[in-house]
């Protein structure tokens, strides 16, 4: 019994990985109803942006981090300028197909600039110390701080748009581009903050699951089939919903690895169907 | 000089022609109506005003200078307003964010949220709903309101007094003379003839996206604004 709580926890634990790499997602659809398909590769992008950073200059992985998140955000804010706000409009197609490019882009950049090897980073003891409660049950000290991190960023992003100017803006953006417009709000610039907002939240992502397990220039996709389902999971429009989409789906792979080292994966992938299912809106959505 | 002067204005969405070279001018402070039947290009009107349909740049001027190709999230920093057809409120804000979005442009003046309230009372019991739960009346208190919080020189009201009871149109109305006071000119576009007419001291009737009447509200002989308003038929009383 105590061995299915450990379970439970440790995915819990990284759910709070898939909550960051799921947060960005949720905002850009909530925004702007764009579906990045290069999210995943983004994300992986920010974790190869940290490796010369920590192996040239000797930065700790989290003080590389901040830069990284500042470098990605501007990324995010040009992408949106220059490319993704071209694409917008009542066609849903034109962002799907353009996203799709950048996203063989992006992985076929990082395989010439870094070749096809697998990276890791590293923050020395941290990565493998952990908090032994009892007998059976161990929380590692990194999965926690991941978890901690990815509540605080949906408590900080949920708070800027619920009480900021700037998130007035968004959701009224959101809701209606032309009548914004008279209030002298300027969609483009809003999107490209929503896109800057994003990337510094993959960065994050990015840089975790660097430490937490490998990465090579392919892992993207994987990346936002997890940010996608646990979105889906939630419910779209919510934050705090994408946030407990992801936990659920880290604490069904967590059970599925449980019963056989080889269902994890796809105990994650049914538990998203079924919620398709079930409840297409998501199990927390907004009404 | 006029606060704003338009001269031969046209309008298109894609190929069709909405607007075929308007004529208009207002004073600070003056309360112009414009009348027509739907499809006359009323709104149409309003939106290349605000800059939500682009025209060409000296064929609106404003206070001298040309803004026709200016676009409305400029047009709203230069002190014209639209209250849009239908309120258009945003439907995840509630009744005080609706109003505090009005001065995301931050152009300084009399009004403010407690300015706001004062002038509409209702809003302040359920300043934190969402905008989008109020009666329609009050729904367009708000949008009046959202657009005041800009502080314009030109307030453009489209279909104030659409779907709502006469009662309650007689309460926006009312509210007209607080805003003239502070100096803000008003264009109102309706349907609604005689409101329209009393509420204002010139009008211009259109047709068929262009001007086919003007004068000054009360002077002009009502057979001839039904002309001007239903076109070629002469009514013979």
């Amino acid at each position: 019994m105590i061995e299915w709580i450990d379970t439970v926890i440790q995915g819990v634990l990284l759910g709070g990985l898939y909550a960051l790499f799921a947060a960005g997602l949720s905002i850009t659809y909530g925004v702007m109803r764009l579906v990045n398909i290069a999210h995943g590769d983004f994300i992986v992008l920010a974790g190869f942006a940290t490796l010369p950073l920590v192996q040239t200059l000797g930065l700790h992985p989290f003080v590389a981090l901040p830069l990284v998140a500042l470098a990605m955000a501007a990324l995010g804010y040009a992408l949106q300028m220059g490319l993704l706000n071209r694409t917008l409009g009542p066609d849903i197609l034109p962002p799907l197909l353009v996203t799709f490019g950048l996203s063989i882009v992006v992985q076929n950049g990082l395989r010439e600039a870094f070749s096809a090897d697998a990276q890791s980073l590293q923050i020395g003891e941290w990565q493998t110390a952990s908090l032994q409660l009892g007998e059976a049950v161990a929380i590692g000290w990194f999965p926690l701080l991941v978890f901690v991190v990815a509540a605080c960023m949906t408590w900080g992003v949920s708070l800027l748009f619920s009480k900021t100017t700037v998130g007035m803006a968004l959701r009224a953006t959101s809701d209606d581009p032309a009548t914004a417009s008279l209030m002298g709000i300027r969609a483009k610039h809003v999107y490209a903050l929503a896109l800057a907002l994003s990337f510094a939240l993959m960065a994050v992502g990015g840089v975790f699951s660097g430490i937490r397990t490998t990465f090579t220039p392919d892992s993207g996709p994987v990346s936002l089939l997890y940010a996608f389902e646990a979105v889906v999971i939630g419910g779209l429009g919510s934050l705090w919903g994408t946030f407990a989409g992801a936990v659920v789906l880290g604490v069904a792979q967590a059970l599925g690895a449980k019963m056989d080292a080889g269902f994890g994966i796809l105990a994650g992938h049914l538990v998203f169907l079924l919620v398709l299912v079930a409840k297409p809106n998501g199990l927390f959505a907004r009404k | 000089m006029s606060l704003l002067t338009v001269h031969a204005l046209e309008a298109f969405y894609g190929d069709f022609q909405a607007l075929f070279g308007i004529d208009f001018h207002i004073q600070t402070e003056e309360v112009v109506a414009i009348i027509g039947a739907n499809g006359a290009g009323k709104s149409t009107f309003l939106k290349a005003l605000a800059g939500q349909i682009p025209s060409r740049p000296d064929a609106i001027q404003w206070d001298g200078a040309p803004i026709g190709a200016l676009p409305a999230h400029r047009v709203v920093q230069q002190g014209i307003a639209l209250v849009p057809e239908g309120r258009q409120l945003f439907r995840s804000l509630s009744v005080e964010e609706n109003l505090r979005i009005g001065a995301f442009a931050k152009r300084p003046g009399h009004w403010n949220l407690a300015r706001v309230y004062a002038l509409f009372p209702a809003l302040y019991d359920k300043r934190h709903q969402p905008g989008t739960s109020l009666s329609g009346g009050q729904q367009q208190m708000v949008a009046i309101g959202r657009a005041l919080m800009s502080n314009p020189r030109l307030l453009l009201c489209d279909e104030v007094s659409l779907g709502l009871s006469p009662l309650v149109v007689k309460d926006i109305y009312n509210a007209l003379p607080a805003i003239r006071s502070e100096g803000v000119s008003v264009v109102l576009v309706e349907q609604d003839i005689d409101a329209a007419l009393r509420a204002s001291q010139r009008f211009y009737c259109f047709m068929h996206g262009k001007s086919s009447l003007t004068g000054t509200s009360g002077e002009v002989p009502m057979h001839r604004i039904s002309q001007a308003y239903f076109g070629a038929q002469e009514t013979t009383a």
